[in-house]
């Protein structure tokens, strides 16, 4: 029998951007809030010199422990689906902090277009543009109701850049001023003007001076020492949970984070939930933390697991496209983030210095810009260099043709190490009705509940997207002078590996309870006093990466539960189904 | 650290350079951050741990005797091993290959460890067969799949000469190898291309990790690739319109 607690206000169940940000705003409000996190407690002094490329590169030290749990994968569901056995397969953050704390750091807001892009389309290209199968949909809320929740995320991670130049949209400077122009970067913005495009700096979470944040926190500034996306900050010059909103949280007299403790079920009547149940990890034991909301705050697979298996909500099924728990699973890995390389015979670049979000890009290319009545897709994508600082085990570019061992890849990898730049494509990725979330009636954790399966193959629309991608990539390095240029080849099927972290969808967000699972608070149509928070909510993937959505929408969340504790009750009317898809 | 680990192509005094980068991070001015990083990386960076760098110099001169075997049990498998990772990453005019930058002891205590008993994957059953040697689907660990590949290197070599693999000319072994990457080699129980991205992986890291995991002896890896190691901050040099060269540094040196 699990031990029943004393009641608080809040359970939030993950401390990365988006629980953590949830616990601090509602414990400084005076709520009394308890963080239940599974990883470990950590704080920036856990990363102070972890410049060890094998520990957290290769070996992904910061990622879930997949011995306890993993997930299985499959492209259809007439298959059997396996477990992804290792971190080169599937990399997920754990530990206090979450994801957010291992991240690169590119900082991008996603487009209006993104978030009517149902209406949007239709409107612009005609209802027939969007294939059968594609669940495209509106998200409940507009850019404009957006930008507030955006602009406090970015002050509170200090995010540093420069403005668009074609982005009509934002009105907020950045806090801190862009990344540094390294000669490489320089290349690509010469090259990207020459062929007609608006290049800026990434806009980044590596923060450019030492600054302090509304909260009073402060955020040291990022001195490009390379390891970065992988690792936590050896200076807490990485605007992470860790620096910013766990220790505010912390500095609240009501809020508690109890790290080790496994959240299990969250405890429904059938109308609300009443608590969540969790283990702690060190001793087994059960408890019971009674609470007047539920904030569901982890990664998108433990969002939807943790529902699922308190059956919250009706499960979707891809035959009858009815259930909204699962619908909409999605993400930016493998056929995306591909593009081009230059090798150069007689430039030569420091590419061992960087940081996670160093780097230049355009928006010409932008699902918000480009006309999709002449393309095989819908959206389109952002074209990125990057310089996160190579370490040698992980990057060996050699041009194609080369040998993968033995004396001429010795050779030529040594040579290429310092002598190459990538240019790759960020693609918007429409959800679609085959790919979805369940629970695997076969592959157990380490407590023998069972692991979530995800079904997931490539529509021509992946394909294609990615191919005009890479043939705009292929045009950059050109114009940069590469001696030799290189593409990459899109894959005809998507092959299990989960790289990259950026994993959506199951739990989104929307006008319509027969299409959605949360309204635009992330609040849940089926029960009022459970908050699902995260890339869970995202009903498709712009064409941006995903953590300044993410950490928006966990200030959206903090406000929405603030209104609920006070008034209760649906905060947004449900719409009927023009949405369906 | 010592000064000549430091080389500035301008001929900047390093020492400039540490002040400025101390001035340029604010942790002084903000002191907000604690005493690890003041006591052991800044005592570093402003040469005030002279005594013990002399005793880790010290250290480092009797380090040989770490490079005994602790998972494999036959000196066959080593030695097949051994001339496995040589080929991979030969000795050339760049520099040493494989064996003398310490990757096959690298691979040894690598899965004697957590990563050769496979302890944060997850192993648990039914296993199905499946055509992409990408996806782990097989019931061995790391340790299990390098020795039953390794032996069944030595087995093909032996079909050439009865004293197996390690003692065939580079040629054939290179024959050999290549045949079990394209998963023409022949394992009981694994195709043998996920053996050879095994290894291929295993031998790279060994040759570029930091030396503190038996690899990359002497940082002579990172050097070959000018590679800096653990360096503290690029922010000063990130903007060169040059190349930068600066001697590695390691963890060892680093870490506070």
């Amino acid at each position: 029998m699990a031990k029943k607690l004393d009641k608080v206000d809040v359970v939030v169940i993950g401390t990365g951007w988006a629980g953590g940000s949830i616990a601090a705003e509602l414990s400084k409000k005076g709520h009394s809030v308890v963080a239940l996190e599974r990883g470990e407690d950590k704080t920036q002094q856990d990363y102070i010199g972890a410049k060890d490329e094998l520990r957290y590169t290769s070996r992904k030290i910061m990622m879930q422990d997949l011995s306890k749990e993993t997930i299985t994968s499959r492209n259809t569901s007439d298959e059997e689906a396996l477990p992804v056995r290792t971190k080169n397969e599937l990399m997920v953050g754990t530990d206090v902090g979450g994801g957010s704390v291992h991240w690169a750091g590119a900082t991008y807001r996603w487009s209006p277009f993104d978030f009517e892009i149902r209406s949007r389309v239709e409107k612009e290209y005609g209802k027939d543009k969007i294939p059968k199968g594609m669940n495209l949909q509106d998200w409940g809320i507009t850019y404009k109701e957006m930008e507030k929740y955006y602009e406090k995320w970015e002050k509170t991670a200090g995010i540093s850049g420069e403005k668009d130049p074609i982005d009509k949209h934002r009105k907020m400077d950045y806090p801190n001023p862009p990344t540094i122009e390294t000669p490489n970067i320089k290349l690509f913005k010469d090259a990207a003007k020459k062929l007609g495009y608006h290049p800026f700096q990434v806009p980044s979470g590596n923060v450019t001076k030492q600054y302090e944040n509304p909260d009073g926190e402060t955020i040291n500034q990022c001195q490009y020492c390379a390891f970065c996306t992988h690792y936590g900050c050896d200076f807490g010059a990485k605007s992470d949970p860790l620096v910013t909103v766990i220790p505010t949280a912390k500095k609240q007299k009501k809020f508690e984070l109890r790290t080790l403790s496994e959240a299990r079920r969250i405890v429904y009547d059938g109308k609300k939930a009443t608590g969540v149940l969790y283990v702690d990890l060190r001793t087994g034991e059960e408890y019971e933390q009674p609470c007047d909301v539920v904030a569901v705050a982890g990664f998108t697979f433990t969002n939807n697991r943790i529902l699922m298996m308190s059956k919250i909500g009706t499960q979707y099924d891809p035959k009858t496209g009815k259930g909204t728990i699962g619908r909409n699973f999605h993400g930016q890995f493998n056929i995306t983030f591909l593009g081009a390389r230059g090798f150069f015979k007689d430039k030569k670049f420091n590419m061992a210095m960087g940081a996670g979000a160093l780097g230049a890009t355009f928006s010409d290319l932008a699902g918000e810009h480009i006309d999709n009545s002449k393309t095989d897709f819908i959206h389109g994508g952002g074209m990125e260099i990057r310089q996160y600082g190579d370490g040698p085990i992980n990057n060996n570019p050699v041009p194609k043709g080369t040998p993968r061992w033995g004396k001429e890849f010795k050779e030529k990898s040594l040579f290429y190490a310092n002598r190459y730049v990538q240019v790759w494509f960020t693609p918007g990725v429409p959800a679609w009705s085959h790919n979805y979330l369940d629970l695997d009636p076969t592959y157990k954790d380490h407590m023998g509940d069972p692991l979530i399966r995800a079904t997931m193959r490539y529509s021509d629309q992946d394909r294609n997207i990615a191919k005009y991608g890479i043939e705009k990539a292929k045009e950059v390095v050109e114009k940069m002078g590469a001696d030799i240029v290189d593409v990459d080849e899109v894959p005809e099927e998507f092959d299990h590996i989960y790289d990259g972290g950026h994993y959506a969808g199951g739990v989104i967000m929307g006008e319509n309870p027969e299409t959605s699972a949360v309204n635009n608070y992330l609040q849940m149509w089926d029960a009022e006093n459970i908050f699902v928070v995260g890339a869970s909510a995202f009903p498709h993937f712009g064409n941006r990466h995903p953590t300044a959505t993410v950490g928006a929408l966990g200030y959206r969340a903090a406000e929405g539960i603030e209104k609920y504790l006070k008034d209760g009750g649906m905060l947004v009317e449900p719409k009927g189904s023009k949405a369906k898809a | 650290m010592s000064d000549e680990n430091k080389k500035n192509p301008d001929g900047r005094e390093p020492d400039a350079d540490r002040r400025k980068f101390i001035k340029n991070t604010g942790l002084v001015a903000g002191g907000v951050v604690g005493g690890s990083l003041f006591g052991g990386y800044f005592g570093n960076m402003m040469g005030k741990d002279e005594d013990d760098d002399k005793k880790k110099k010290e250290r480092k001169a009797g380090t040989k005797f770490r490079e005994a075997r602790q998972f494999f049990s036959r000196k066959e498998d080593f030695d097949v091993l051994t001339a496995a990772v040589e080929r991979i990453y030969p000795e050339d005019d760049n520099g040493p290959g494989a064996t003398e930058l310490g990757v096959p002891f690298y691979i040894d205590a690598q899965l004697a460890g957590e990563y050769g008993l496979n302890a944060v994957a997850y192993m648990g059953g039914p296993y199905k067969k499946v055509k992409s040697s990408d996806r782990y689907q097989t019931r061995l660990n790391r340790g299990e799949i390098i020795i039953l590949g390794l032996r069944a290197l030595n087995d093909a070599g032996k079909q050439k000469d009865k004293d197996g693999f390690s003692k065939l000319e580079g040629k054939e072994q290179d024959k050999i190898l290549s045949d079990f990457e394209k998963g023409k080699g022949k394992i009981t129980g694994l195709s043998s291309d996920m053996f050879f991205e095994l290894l291929r992986q295993m031998t790279i890291e060994g040759c570029y990790c930091d030396p503190l995991y038996g690899g990359n002896r002497d940082m002579a890896g990172w050097k070959m690739r000018e590679f800096p190691g653990a360096h503290p901050a690029y922010i000063n040099d990130i903007d060169s319109k040059e190349f930068v060269k600066m001697d590695p540094i390691s963890l060892e040196d680093y870490q506070p």
